[in-house]
Protein backbone atom coordinates (compact mmCIF):
# COMPACT_ATOMS: atom_id res chain seq x y z
CA UNK A 1 0.00 0.00 0.00
CA UNK A 2 2.47 2.51 0.93
CA UNK A 3 5.06 2.09 -2.48
CA UNK A 4 2.06 3.13 -4.62
CA UNK A 5 1.29 6.05 -2.72
CA UNK A 6 4.79 7.22 -3.34
CA UNK A 7 4.60 6.48 -7.13
CA UNK A 8 1.89 8.55 -7.09
CA UNK A 9 2.80 11.34 -5.13
CA UNK A 10 6.23 11.64 -7.39
CA UNK A 11 3.11 12.56 -10.24
CA UNK A 12 1.73 15.12 -8.75
CA UNK A 13 4.75 16.85 -7.59
CA UNK A 14 5.27 18.69 -10.58
CA UNK A 15 1.66 19.75 -10.43
CA UNK A 16 2.06 20.66 -6.38
CA UNK A 17 4.84 22.74 -7.50
CA UNK A 18 2.77 24.64 -9.40
CA UNK A 19 -0.35 24.99 -7.16
CA UNK A 20 1.74 25.54 -3.94
CA UNK A 21 3.52 28.77 -5.17
CA UNK A 22 1.02 30.06 -7.50
CA UNK A 23 -2.48 29.21 -6.07
CA UNK A 24 -2.50 28.53 -2.30
CA UNK A 25 0.64 30.80 -1.19
CA UNK A 26 -0.82 33.73 -3.07
CA UNK A 27 -3.78 33.05 -0.95
CA UNK A 28 -2.27 32.99 2.06
CA UNK A 29 -0.38 35.89 1.12
CA UNK A 30 -3.91 38.01 0.52
CA UNK A 31 -5.16 36.66 3.53
CA UNK A 32 -2.17 38.18 5.90
CA UNK A 33 -1.76 41.10 4.25
CA UNK A 34 -6.12 41.79 4.66
CA UNK A 35 -4.84 41.58 8.37
CA UNK A 36 -1.66 44.14 8.04
CA UNK A 37 -1.82 48.09 8.15
CA UNK A 38 -0.86 50.08 4.57
CA UNK A 39 1.30 53.35 4.98
CA UNK A 40 -0.20 55.06 2.19
CA UNK A 41 2.37 54.52 -0.65
CA UNK A 42 1.82 50.47 -1.15
CA UNK A 43 3.92 49.36 1.31
CA UNK A 44 2.74 46.91 4.26
CA UNK A 45 2.86 47.20 7.77
CA UNK A 46 2.69 44.11 9.60
CA UNK A 47 0.34 44.29 11.84
CA UNK A 48 -3.09 42.41 13.33
CA UNK A 49 -5.92 44.82 12.57
CA UNK A 50 -9.39 43.80 11.73
CA UNK A 51 -9.82 47.53 10.20
CA UNK A 52 -9.75 46.90 6.96
CA UNK A 53 -12.63 44.08 7.36
CA UNK A 54 -14.65 46.50 9.88
CA UNK A 55 -14.27 49.05 6.59
CA UNK A 56 -15.66 46.33 4.23
CA UNK A 57 -18.10 45.35 6.02
CA UNK A 58 -19.67 48.40 7.27
CA UNK A 59 -19.61 50.22 4.22
CA UNK A 60 -23.24 50.59 2.26
CA UNK A 61 -20.65 50.23 -1.03
CA UNK A 62 -19.69 46.73 -0.16
CA UNK A 63 -23.41 45.68 0.31
CA UNK A 64 -24.21 47.43 -2.98
CA UNK A 65 -21.57 45.95 -5.15
CA UNK A 66 -22.47 42.14 -3.63
CA UNK A 67 -26.03 43.18 -5.10
CA UNK A 68 -25.15 44.00 -8.40
CA UNK A 69 -22.50 41.15 -9.25
CA UNK A 70 -25.22 38.69 -7.34
CA UNK A 71 -27.54 40.10 -9.78
CA UNK A 72 -25.77 39.62 -12.88
CA UNK A 73 -24.40 35.78 -11.46
CA UNK A 74 -27.90 34.92 -11.34
CA UNK A 75 -29.37 36.23 -14.40
CA UNK A 76 -26.29 34.77 -16.11
CA UNK A 77 -26.53 31.47 -14.14
CA UNK A 78 -30.18 31.11 -15.51
CA UNK A 79 -29.64 32.05 -19.13
CA UNK A 80 -26.72 29.90 -19.48
CA UNK A 81 -28.33 27.12 -17.52
CA UNK A 82 -31.73 27.73 -19.84
CA UNK A 83 -29.28 27.53 -23.23
CA UNK A 84 -27.03 25.45 -22.50
CA UNK A 85 -29.12 22.63 -21.22
CA UNK A 86 -31.48 23.18 -23.90
CA UNK A 87 -28.65 22.88 -26.74
CA UNK A 88 -26.83 20.17 -24.67
CA UNK A 89 -30.01 17.88 -24.67
CA UNK A 90 -31.07 18.78 -28.59
CA UNK A 91 -27.27 17.44 -29.23
CA UNK A 92 -27.84 14.09 -27.26
CA UNK A 93 -31.30 13.17 -27.74
CA UNK A 94 -31.88 14.68 -31.03
CA UNK A 95 -29.13 14.18 -33.39
CA UNK A 96 -29.11 10.72 -34.09
CA UNK A 97 -25.69 10.93 -36.23
CA UNK A 98 -23.03 10.43 -33.50
CA UNK A 99 -20.42 12.23 -36.20
CA UNK A 100 -22.63 14.97 -36.83
CA UNK A 101 -23.12 14.94 -33.29
CA UNK A 102 -19.91 15.87 -32.51
CA UNK A 103 -19.41 18.37 -35.10
CA UNK A 104 -21.72 20.27 -34.24
CA UNK A 105 -20.85 19.75 -30.49
CA UNK A 106 -17.35 21.14 -31.56
CA UNK A 107 -19.04 24.12 -33.88
CA UNK A 108 -20.43 24.82 -30.03
CA UNK A 109 -17.02 24.84 -28.47
CA UNK A 110 -14.67 26.28 -30.75
CA UNK A 111 -15.20 29.65 -29.63
CA UNK A 112 -14.13 28.68 -26.37
CA UNK A 113 -10.53 28.66 -27.80
CA UNK A 114 -10.71 32.06 -29.07
CA UNK A 115 -9.73 35.48 -27.73
CA UNK A 116 -12.58 36.48 -24.62
CA UNK A 117 -12.11 40.04 -24.98
CA UNK A 118 -12.40 39.89 -28.72
CA UNK A 119 -15.51 38.15 -28.87
CA UNK A 120 -17.13 40.73 -25.75
CA UNK A 121 -16.05 44.18 -27.93
CA UNK A 122 -18.07 42.40 -30.83
CA UNK A 123 -20.61 43.43 -29.55
CA UNK A 124 -19.99 46.66 -30.00
CA UNK A 125 -21.00 46.88 -33.74
CA UNK A 126 -24.11 45.29 -32.73
CA UNK A 127 -25.34 46.55 -29.92
CA UNK A 128 -24.16 50.42 -30.24
CA UNK A 129 -26.08 53.54 -30.72
CA UNK A 130 -25.90 53.33 -34.37
CA UNK A 131 -25.25 49.41 -34.83
CA UNK A 132 -26.70 46.74 -36.41
CA UNK A 133 -29.98 45.98 -34.02
CA UNK A 134 -30.53 49.78 -33.79
CA UNK A 135 -30.30 50.80 -37.61
CA UNK A 136 -32.23 47.40 -38.01
CA UNK A 137 -35.19 48.38 -36.05
CA UNK A 138 -35.15 52.04 -37.21
CA UNK A 139 -35.34 50.60 -40.77
CA UNK A 140 -38.58 48.38 -40.24
CA UNK A 141 -39.52 51.48 -38.15
CA UNK A 142 -40.61 49.52 -35.08
CA UNK A 143 -38.74 52.67 -33.00
CA UNK A 144 -38.17 55.88 -33.88
CA UNK A 145 -35.38 57.06 -31.73
CA UNK A 146 -32.35 54.06 -30.97
CA UNK A 147 -31.89 52.11 -27.91
CA UNK A 148 -29.62 53.50 -25.76
CA UNK A 149 -29.65 50.73 -23.20
CA UNK A 150 -28.69 48.21 -25.47
CA UNK A 151 -24.37 48.96 -25.51
CA UNK A 152 -23.03 50.18 -22.13
CA UNK A 153 -25.79 48.92 -19.52
CA UNK A 154 -26.41 45.96 -17.26
CA UNK A 155 -28.05 44.39 -20.22
CA UNK A 156 -25.15 44.53 -22.30
CA UNK A 157 -22.94 43.01 -19.55
CA UNK A 158 -25.65 39.95 -19.18
CA UNK A 159 -25.43 39.79 -22.53
CA UNK A 160 -21.67 39.41 -23.03
CA UNK A 161 -21.51 36.85 -19.85
CA UNK A 162 -24.06 34.70 -21.56
CA UNK A 163 -22.24 34.77 -24.68
CA UNK A 164 -18.67 33.78 -23.05
CA UNK A 165 -19.81 31.33 -20.71
CA UNK A 166 -23.14 29.08 -21.94
CA UNK A 167 -20.22 26.70 -23.18
CA UNK A 168 -18.99 26.46 -19.44
CA UNK A 169 -22.73 25.10 -19.29
CA UNK A 170 -22.97 23.30 -22.32
CA UNK A 171 -19.82 20.84 -22.32
CA UNK A 172 -20.43 19.04 -18.91
CA UNK A 173 -24.31 18.96 -19.35
CA UNK A 174 -23.67 17.04 -22.32
CA UNK A 175 -20.85 14.93 -21.08
CA UNK A 176 -23.68 13.85 -18.02
CA UNK A 177 -26.66 13.85 -20.76
CA UNK A 178 -24.73 11.14 -23.09
CA UNK A 179 -23.89 9.12 -20.34
CA UNK A 180 -27.56 8.26 -19.99
CA UNK A 181 -28.28 5.16 -20.93
CA UNK A 182 -30.93 5.53 -24.05
CA UNK A 183 -32.23 2.26 -22.57
CA UNK A 184 -33.61 3.54 -19.49
CA UNK A 185 -35.53 6.63 -21.19
CA UNK A 186 -37.04 3.67 -23.95
CA UNK A 187 -38.37 1.56 -20.98
CA UNK A 188 -40.01 4.63 -18.99
CA UNK A 189 -41.75 5.30 -22.62
CA UNK A 190 -43.05 1.79 -22.51
CA UNK A 191 -44.18 1.64 -19.12
CA UNK A 192 -46.04 4.50 -19.96
CA UNK A 193 -44.21 7.47 -18.70
CA UNK A 194 -44.45 10.68 -20.39
CA UNK A 195 -42.58 12.71 -22.19
CA UNK A 196 -42.39 15.16 -19.61
CA UNK A 197 -42.29 12.87 -16.59
CA UNK A 198 -38.86 11.23 -18.79
CA UNK A 199 -37.21 14.86 -19.05
CA UNK A 200 -38.47 15.61 -15.08
CA UNK A 201 -37.53 11.77 -13.60
CA UNK A 202 -34.67 11.09 -15.24
CA UNK A 203 -33.23 13.37 -17.66
CA UNK A 204 -33.01 16.21 -15.24
CA UNK A 205 -31.80 13.95 -12.05
CA UNK A 206 -29.33 12.63 -14.17
CA UNK A 207 -28.17 15.80 -16.01
CA UNK A 208 -27.63 17.21 -11.73
CA UNK A 209 -23.73 16.89 -12.30
CA UNK A 210 -23.32 18.44 -15.12
CA UNK A 211 -25.41 20.93 -14.17
CA UNK A 212 -23.25 21.64 -11.20
CA UNK A 213 -20.24 21.81 -12.49
CA UNK A 214 -21.41 24.39 -14.77
CA UNK A 215 -22.74 26.12 -12.52
CA UNK A 216 -19.61 26.27 -10.44
CA UNK A 217 -18.11 27.65 -13.27
CA UNK A 218 -20.15 30.36 -14.45
CA UNK A 219 -21.08 31.48 -10.89
CA UNK A 220 -17.41 31.60 -9.95
CA UNK A 221 -16.35 33.35 -13.45
CA UNK A 222 -19.02 36.08 -12.88
CA UNK A 223 -18.06 36.72 -9.32
CA UNK A 224 -14.39 37.08 -10.08
CA UNK A 225 -15.14 39.36 -13.17
CA UNK A 226 -14.20 42.75 -13.86
CA UNK A 227 -13.42 43.14 -17.54
CA UNK A 228 -17.15 42.68 -18.84
CA UNK A 229 -18.67 44.68 -16.64
CA UNK A 230 -16.03 47.46 -16.98
CA UNK A 231 -16.09 47.32 -20.37
CA UNK A 232 -19.81 46.30 -21.01
CA UNK A 233 -21.82 48.32 -18.84
CA UNK A 234 -19.56 51.84 -19.86
CA UNK A 235 -18.71 52.72 -16.71
CA UNK A 236 -22.05 52.37 -14.95
CA UNK A 237 -21.97 49.48 -13.13
CA UNK A 238 -18.95 47.84 -11.26
CA UNK A 239 -18.65 44.24 -9.55
CA UNK A 240 -17.01 43.33 -6.31
CA UNK A 241 -13.65 42.45 -8.41
CA UNK A 242 -13.69 46.06 -9.67
CA UNK A 243 -13.74 47.79 -6.56
CA UNK A 244 -10.93 45.43 -5.40
CA UNK A 245 -9.43 46.61 -8.87
CA UNK A 246 -9.41 50.39 -8.04
CA UNK A 247 -8.22 49.71 -4.73
CA UNK A 248 -4.98 48.08 -6.02
CA UNK A 249 -4.94 50.71 -8.23
CA UNK A 250 -4.29 52.92 -5.79
CA UNK A 251 -2.39 50.85 -3.94
CA UNK A 252 -5.21 50.58 -0.52
CA UNK A 253 -3.78 46.71 -0.69
CA UNK A 254 -5.03 45.47 2.86
CA UNK A 255 -8.16 47.05 1.97
CA UNK A 256 -8.23 45.11 -1.35
CA UNK A 257 -7.15 41.76 0.28
CA UNK A 258 -9.83 42.49 2.57
CA UNK A 259 -12.46 42.62 0.44
CA UNK A 260 -10.70 39.83 -1.49
CA UNK A 261 -11.08 37.66 1.48
CA UNK A 262 -14.58 38.31 1.52
CA UNK A 263 -15.26 37.37 -2.10
CA UNK A 264 -13.60 34.30 -1.31
CA UNK A 265 -16.17 33.57 1.54
CA UNK A 266 -18.83 34.09 -0.40
CA UNK A 267 -17.63 32.00 -3.14
CA UNK A 268 -16.67 28.94 -1.10
CA UNK A 269 -20.03 29.25 0.43
CA UNK A 270 -21.63 29.22 -2.83
CA UNK A 271 -19.95 26.65 -4.10
CA UNK A 272 -20.33 24.39 -1.09
CA UNK A 273 -24.22 25.15 -1.65
CA UNK A 274 -23.63 23.56 -5.12
CA UNK A 275 -21.87 20.73 -4.05
CA UNK A 276 -23.64 19.54 -1.30
CA UNK A 277 -26.02 18.86 -4.50
CA UNK A 278 -23.30 16.27 -5.82
CA UNK A 279 -19.93 14.84 -5.24
CA UNK A 280 -18.23 16.30 -8.37
CA UNK A 281 -15.03 14.72 -7.71
CA UNK A 282 -16.73 11.37 -7.94
CA UNK A 283 -18.47 12.58 -11.13
CA UNK A 284 -15.27 14.02 -12.50
CA UNK A 285 -12.91 11.32 -12.30
CA UNK A 286 -15.38 8.01 -12.28
CA UNK B 1 -19.18 29.37 -39.89
CA UNK B 2 -23.06 29.61 -40.04
CA UNK B 3 -23.19 28.54 -43.53
CA UNK B 4 -21.20 25.84 -42.71
CA UNK B 5 -23.40 24.51 -40.14
CA UNK B 6 -26.40 25.90 -42.64
CA UNK B 7 -24.80 22.64 -45.55
CA UNK B 8 -24.40 20.32 -42.40
CA UNK B 9 -27.57 20.75 -41.60
CA UNK B 10 -28.95 18.88 -44.77
CA UNK B 11 -27.53 16.01 -44.40
CA UNK B 12 -28.77 15.65 -40.90
CA UNK B 13 -32.03 16.50 -42.09
CA UNK B 14 -32.04 13.71 -44.47
CA UNK B 15 -30.58 10.91 -42.31
CA UNK B 16 -32.85 11.62 -39.63
CA UNK B 17 -35.90 11.21 -42.24
CA UNK B 18 -34.80 7.93 -43.13
CA UNK B 19 -34.05 6.91 -39.78
CA UNK B 20 -37.82 8.16 -38.70
CA UNK B 21 -39.46 6.40 -41.66
CA UNK B 22 -37.29 3.26 -40.64
CA UNK B 23 -38.24 3.26 -37.34
CA UNK B 24 -42.26 4.17 -38.28
CA UNK B 25 -42.26 7.73 -35.91
CA UNK B 26 -42.17 11.23 -36.47
CA UNK B 27 -40.03 13.54 -35.11
CA UNK B 28 -42.25 15.74 -32.07
CA UNK B 29 -42.73 19.42 -32.20
CA UNK B 30 -39.66 19.68 -29.55
CA UNK B 31 -37.07 18.83 -32.36
CA UNK B 32 -38.17 21.87 -34.56
CA UNK B 33 -38.04 23.94 -31.16
CA UNK B 34 -34.74 22.72 -29.73
CA UNK B 35 -32.96 22.35 -33.35
CA UNK B 36 -34.60 26.35 -33.64
CA UNK B 37 -32.66 27.67 -30.80
CA UNK B 38 -29.48 25.47 -31.51
CA UNK B 39 -29.42 27.41 -34.59
CA UNK B 40 -29.91 31.06 -32.60
CA UNK B 41 -27.40 30.03 -30.55
CA UNK B 42 -24.35 29.32 -32.66
CA UNK B 43 -25.52 32.62 -34.92
CA UNK B 44 -25.35 34.28 -31.90
CA UNK B 45 -21.89 32.56 -30.79
CA UNK B 46 -20.59 33.19 -34.45
CA UNK B 47 -22.60 36.27 -35.42
CA UNK B 48 -20.89 39.61 -33.54
CA UNK B 49 -17.26 37.93 -34.23
CA UNK B 50 -18.17 37.57 -37.74
CA UNK B 51 -18.81 41.35 -37.76
CA UNK B 52 -15.35 42.64 -36.62
CA UNK B 53 -13.81 40.65 -39.07
CA UNK B 54 -15.99 42.34 -41.42
CA UNK B 55 -15.17 45.50 -40.15
CA UNK B 56 -11.99 45.29 -39.66
CA UNK B 57 -11.44 45.33 -43.60
CA UNK B 58 -12.42 49.31 -44.09
CA UNK B 59 -10.47 51.63 -45.54
CA UNK B 60 -8.97 54.49 -43.87
CA UNK B 61 -12.59 56.08 -43.47
CA UNK B 62 -14.00 53.03 -41.37
CA UNK B 63 -15.46 53.11 -38.21
CA UNK B 64 -16.38 51.03 -35.58
CA UNK B 65 -20.14 50.69 -36.78
CA UNK B 66 -21.65 49.46 -40.04
CA UNK B 67 -22.21 50.40 -42.82
CA UNK B 68 -18.61 49.39 -44.17
CA UNK B 69 -17.24 51.85 -45.30
CA UNK B 70 -14.69 50.78 -47.85
CA UNK B 71 -12.60 48.08 -47.81
CA UNK B 72 -8.89 47.70 -47.43
CA UNK B 73 -6.36 46.36 -45.43
CA UNK B 74 -5.41 49.88 -44.00
CA UNK B 75 -5.82 48.82 -40.34
CA UNK B 76 -3.94 46.00 -40.47
CA UNK B 77 -0.86 47.60 -41.73
CA UNK B 78 -1.61 50.99 -39.02
CA UNK B 79 -1.39 47.98 -36.62
CA UNK B 80 1.79 47.17 -36.70
CA UNK B 81 3.53 50.09 -37.78
CA UNK B 82 1.92 53.02 -35.80
CA UNK B 83 3.29 53.44 -32.16
CA UNK B 84 -0.23 55.05 -30.86
CA UNK B 85 -1.42 51.65 -30.65
CA UNK B 86 1.07 50.40 -28.46
CA UNK B 87 4.09 47.62 -29.12
CA UNK B 88 1.59 45.04 -30.97
CA UNK B 89 4.78 42.77 -32.66
CA UNK B 90 6.27 42.72 -29.46
CA UNK B 91 3.16 41.67 -27.03
CA UNK B 92 1.84 39.50 -29.93
CA UNK B 93 5.75 37.39 -30.12
CA UNK B 94 5.63 37.36 -25.79
CA UNK B 95 2.62 35.76 -26.15
CA UNK B 96 3.36 33.37 -28.48
CA UNK B 97 6.23 32.24 -26.58
CA UNK B 98 4.74 31.95 -23.41
CA UNK B 99 2.05 30.58 -24.93
CA UNK B 100 4.24 27.49 -26.22
CA UNK B 101 5.93 27.45 -22.53
CA UNK B 102 2.73 26.61 -21.63
CA UNK B 103 1.61 24.37 -22.93
CA UNK B 104 4.54 22.19 -23.19
CA UNK B 105 4.55 22.28 -19.30
CA UNK B 106 0.69 21.59 -19.03
CA UNK B 107 0.93 18.32 -21.13
CA UNK B 108 3.77 17.05 -19.06
CA UNK B 109 2.18 18.39 -15.52
CA UNK B 110 -1.42 17.01 -16.49
CA UNK B 111 -0.22 13.54 -18.12
CA UNK B 112 1.75 13.02 -15.06
CA UNK B 113 -1.26 14.01 -12.77
CA UNK B 114 -3.48 11.95 -14.53
CA UNK B 115 -1.62 8.65 -13.94
CA UNK B 116 -1.50 9.89 -10.62
CA UNK B 117 -4.94 10.09 -10.17
CA UNK B 118 -6.15 7.16 -11.51
CA UNK B 119 -5.86 5.23 -8.33
CA UNK B 120 -7.06 6.83 -5.04
CA UNK B 121 -3.51 7.55 -2.67
CA UNK B 122 -3.22 9.30 0.31
CA UNK B 123 -3.95 13.16 0.19
CA UNK B 124 -5.73 13.42 -3.63
CA UNK B 125 -8.84 14.93 -2.19
CA UNK B 126 -6.66 17.52 -1.03
CA UNK B 127 -4.52 17.44 -4.40
CA UNK B 128 -7.91 17.43 -5.88
CA UNK B 129 -9.47 20.56 -4.11
CA UNK B 130 -6.30 22.49 -3.93
CA UNK B 131 -6.85 22.44 -8.31
CA UNK B 132 -10.56 23.02 -8.20
CA UNK B 133 -9.41 26.18 -6.16
CA UNK B 134 -6.87 27.01 -8.21
CA UNK B 135 -9.45 27.17 -11.16
CA UNK B 136 -12.26 28.87 -9.56
CA UNK B 137 -9.72 31.66 -7.68
CA UNK B 138 -10.47 35.39 -9.06
CA UNK B 139 -7.88 36.06 -11.28
CA UNK B 140 -7.11 39.34 -10.23
CA UNK B 141 -7.28 38.31 -6.69
CA UNK B 142 -4.87 35.83 -7.10
CA UNK B 143 -2.81 38.24 -9.49
CA UNK B 144 -2.67 40.40 -6.31
CA UNK B 145 -1.18 37.61 -4.15
CA UNK B 146 1.17 36.48 -6.32
CA UNK B 147 3.08 40.02 -6.95
CA UNK B 148 2.75 40.58 -3.32
CA UNK B 149 4.54 37.60 -2.96
CA UNK B 150 7.08 38.22 -5.58
CA UNK B 151 7.40 41.52 -3.50
CA UNK B 152 8.38 40.03 -0.56
CA UNK B 153 10.36 36.87 -1.92
CA UNK B 154 12.32 39.84 -3.99
CA UNK B 155 11.88 38.91 -7.11
CA UNK B 156 10.66 40.80 -10.03
CA UNK B 157 7.49 40.12 -11.83
CA UNK B 158 8.10 39.07 -15.31
CA UNK B 159 5.95 37.17 -18.09
CA UNK B 160 8.32 34.71 -17.99
CA UNK B 161 8.39 33.78 -14.58
CA UNK B 162 5.22 35.49 -12.42
CA UNK B 163 3.21 35.20 -15.30
CA UNK B 164 3.80 31.88 -16.66
CA UNK B 165 2.84 30.48 -13.41
CA UNK B 166 0.05 32.45 -12.82
CA UNK B 167 -0.81 31.17 -15.95
CA UNK B 168 -0.22 27.36 -15.14
CA UNK B 169 -2.47 27.64 -11.91
CA UNK B 170 -5.51 28.74 -14.49
CA UNK B 171 -4.37 25.90 -17.57
CA UNK B 172 -3.34 22.41 -15.59
CA UNK B 173 -6.36 22.20 -13.28
CA UNK B 174 -8.12 22.16 -16.98
CA UNK B 175 -5.33 19.86 -18.44
CA UNK B 176 -5.75 17.67 -15.62
CA UNK B 177 -9.53 17.66 -15.98
CA UNK B 178 -9.22 16.49 -19.71
CA UNK B 179 -6.75 14.22 -18.84
CA UNK B 180 -9.43 12.66 -16.03
CA UNK B 181 -11.71 12.62 -19.17
CA UNK B 182 -9.02 10.78 -21.13
CA UNK B 183 -8.12 8.62 -18.18
CA UNK B 184 -11.75 7.13 -17.97
CA UNK B 185 -10.98 5.39 -21.56
CA UNK B 186 -7.56 4.31 -20.66
CA UNK B 187 -7.67 0.33 -20.08
CA UNK B 188 -4.89 -0.30 -17.95
CA UNK B 189 -4.26 -3.95 -18.99
CA UNK B 190 -2.26 -2.93 -21.93
CA UNK B 191 0.43 -0.99 -19.47
CA UNK B 192 0.28 -4.98 -17.18
CA UNK B 193 0.69 -6.20 -20.65
CA UNK B 194 3.82 -4.10 -21.30
CA UNK B 195 5.15 -4.47 -17.95
CA UNK B 196 4.66 -8.72 -18.13
CA UNK B 197 6.87 -8.50 -21.36
CA UNK B 198 9.37 -6.91 -19.37
CA UNK B 199 8.91 -2.80 -20.49
CA UNK B 200 10.61 -0.67 -17.95
CA UNK B 201 8.37 1.93 -16.15
CA UNK B 202 9.58 5.02 -18.85
CA UNK B 203 9.68 2.24 -21.48
CA UNK B 204 5.37 1.44 -20.63
CA UNK B 205 4.54 5.07 -20.83
CA UNK B 206 6.77 6.25 -23.81
CA UNK B 207 5.61 3.18 -25.83
CA UNK B 208 2.39 2.28 -24.44
CA UNK B 209 0.51 4.81 -22.93
CA UNK B 210 1.53 8.28 -25.06
CA UNK B 211 0.98 6.63 -27.80
CA UNK B 212 -2.94 5.36 -26.57
CA UNK B 213 -3.35 8.51 -25.55
CA UNK B 214 -2.29 10.55 -28.21
CA UNK B 215 -5.18 12.31 -28.90
CA UNK B 216 -6.12 13.60 -26.05
CA UNK B 217 -2.76 14.66 -25.46
CA UNK B 218 -3.35 16.56 -27.92
CA UNK B 219 -6.59 18.07 -26.74
CA UNK B 220 -4.79 18.96 -23.61
CA UNK B 221 -2.09 20.61 -25.91
CA UNK B 222 -5.08 22.66 -27.46
CA UNK B 223 -6.23 23.93 -24.07
CA UNK B 224 -2.85 25.05 -22.71
CA UNK B 225 -1.88 27.18 -25.28
CA UNK B 226 -5.30 28.76 -26.28
CA UNK B 227 -5.79 28.80 -22.43
CA UNK B 228 -2.65 30.67 -22.08
CA UNK B 229 -3.01 32.79 -25.45
CA UNK B 230 -5.87 34.75 -24.29
CA UNK B 231 -5.47 34.57 -20.50
CA UNK B 232 -6.25 38.11 -19.20
CA UNK B 233 -7.26 38.54 -15.63
CA UNK B 234 -4.17 36.46 -13.81
CA UNK B 235 -1.55 38.52 -16.00
CA UNK B 236 -2.78 41.53 -15.71
CA UNK B 237 -0.88 42.35 -12.21
CA UNK B 238 1.74 39.25 -13.08
CA UNK B 239 2.98 40.32 -16.26
CA UNK B 240 5.92 42.88 -15.09
CA UNK B 241 6.58 45.84 -17.18
CA UNK B 242 5.90 43.71 -20.72
CA UNK B 243 2.64 43.52 -21.75
CA UNK B 244 1.19 40.01 -23.85
CA UNK B 245 -1.30 40.30 -26.52
CA UNK B 246 -4.41 40.36 -24.51
CA UNK B 247 -2.94 43.01 -22.30
CA UNK B 248 -2.63 44.99 -25.35
CA UNK B 249 -5.62 44.43 -26.29
CA UNK B 250 -7.21 45.43 -23.21
CA UNK B 251 -5.53 48.64 -23.40
CA UNK B 252 -6.71 49.39 -26.97
CA UNK B 253 -10.63 48.30 -25.90
CA UNK B 254 -9.74 51.67 -23.57
CA UNK B 255 -8.10 54.10 -25.44
CA UNK B 256 -8.50 53.21 -29.30
CA UNK B 257 -11.56 53.62 -31.42
CA UNK B 258 -10.57 52.89 -34.51
CA UNK B 259 -11.02 49.52 -37.06
CA UNK B 260 -7.31 48.71 -35.71
CA UNK B 261 -8.90 47.29 -32.67
CA UNK B 262 -11.11 44.75 -35.10
CA UNK B 263 -7.83 44.29 -37.12
CA UNK B 264 -6.32 43.15 -33.49
CA UNK B 265 -9.30 41.25 -33.08
CA UNK B 266 -9.30 39.19 -36.58
CA UNK B 267 -5.63 38.61 -36.46
CA UNK B 268 -5.63 36.59 -32.93
CA UNK B 269 -8.79 35.10 -33.69
CA UNK B 270 -7.32 33.47 -37.45
CA UNK B 271 -4.20 32.65 -35.02
CA UNK B 272 -6.46 30.93 -32.33
CA UNK B 273 -7.93 29.44 -35.41
CA UNK B 274 -4.84 28.03 -36.86
CA UNK B 275 -3.90 26.72 -33.24
CA UNK B 276 -7.63 24.65 -32.83
CA UNK B 277 -7.61 23.34 -36.73
CA UNK B 278 -3.77 22.34 -36.26
CA UNK B 279 -5.30 19.76 -33.34
CA UNK B 280 -8.73 19.05 -34.63
CA UNK B 281 -6.94 18.03 -37.61
CA UNK B 282 -3.98 15.95 -35.88
CA UNK B 283 -6.59 14.12 -33.78
CA UNK B 284 -8.81 13.04 -36.44
CA UNK B 285 -5.10 11.87 -38.20
CA UNK B 286 -4.25 9.95 -35.23
CA UNK B 287 -7.53 8.36 -34.99
CA UNK B 288 -7.98 7.41 -39.01
CA UNK B 289 -4.29 6.00 -39.15
CA UNK B 290 -5.27 3.77 -35.95
CA UNK B 291 -8.12 3.03 -37.86
CA UNK B 292 -6.59 1.80 -41.15
CA UNK B 293 -3.70 -0.28 -38.38
CA UNK B 294 -6.66 -1.97 -37.20
CA UNK B 295 -8.20 -2.99 -40.07
CA UNK B 296 -4.70 -3.68 -41.66
CA UNK B 297 -4.33 -6.95 -38.70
Amino acid sequence: MQRPNLSAWLYVTPLMLVLVPFFLLPTLVVLVASFFETDGFGGLLPAFTLANYVDVLTSAQTFLLYVTTLKFAILTWLFTLIIGFLVAYFLVFHVKNQLLAIGLFLVCTIPFWTSNIIRMISWIPLLGKEGLVNSTLLGIGVIREPFEVLLYSGLAVVIAYVHQLTIFMVVPIFNSLARIDKRVVEAALDAGASRLDVMRYIIIPMSKSGIALGSTFVISIVMGDFFVVKVMSGGGSASVVSAFYENVGVLQYPIAAASAMLLTLVLIAMIALILRVVDIRREITQ
Amino acid sequence: MTVALGEADLPMIRTRRISAVARGDRRPWTFYALAVVFTLYVAALYGPMICIYILSFQDIRGGLVFPMKGHSLHWFIDLFTQVRTGDVKGSFDRSIKLAALVTVITLVVSLMAGLAFRRRFFGDTAVFYLMIGSLVAPGLVLGLGIGLLFQWVGISPSWYTSALGAQLSWTLPFGVLVMFAVMSRFNSVWEEAARDLGASRWQTIRLVVIPVLAPGLVAVALFGFTLSYDEFARTLQTSGSLNTLPLEIWSMTLNVTSPSLYALGTVTTIVSFVIIGACIGAIIVINKRRGVRATGH
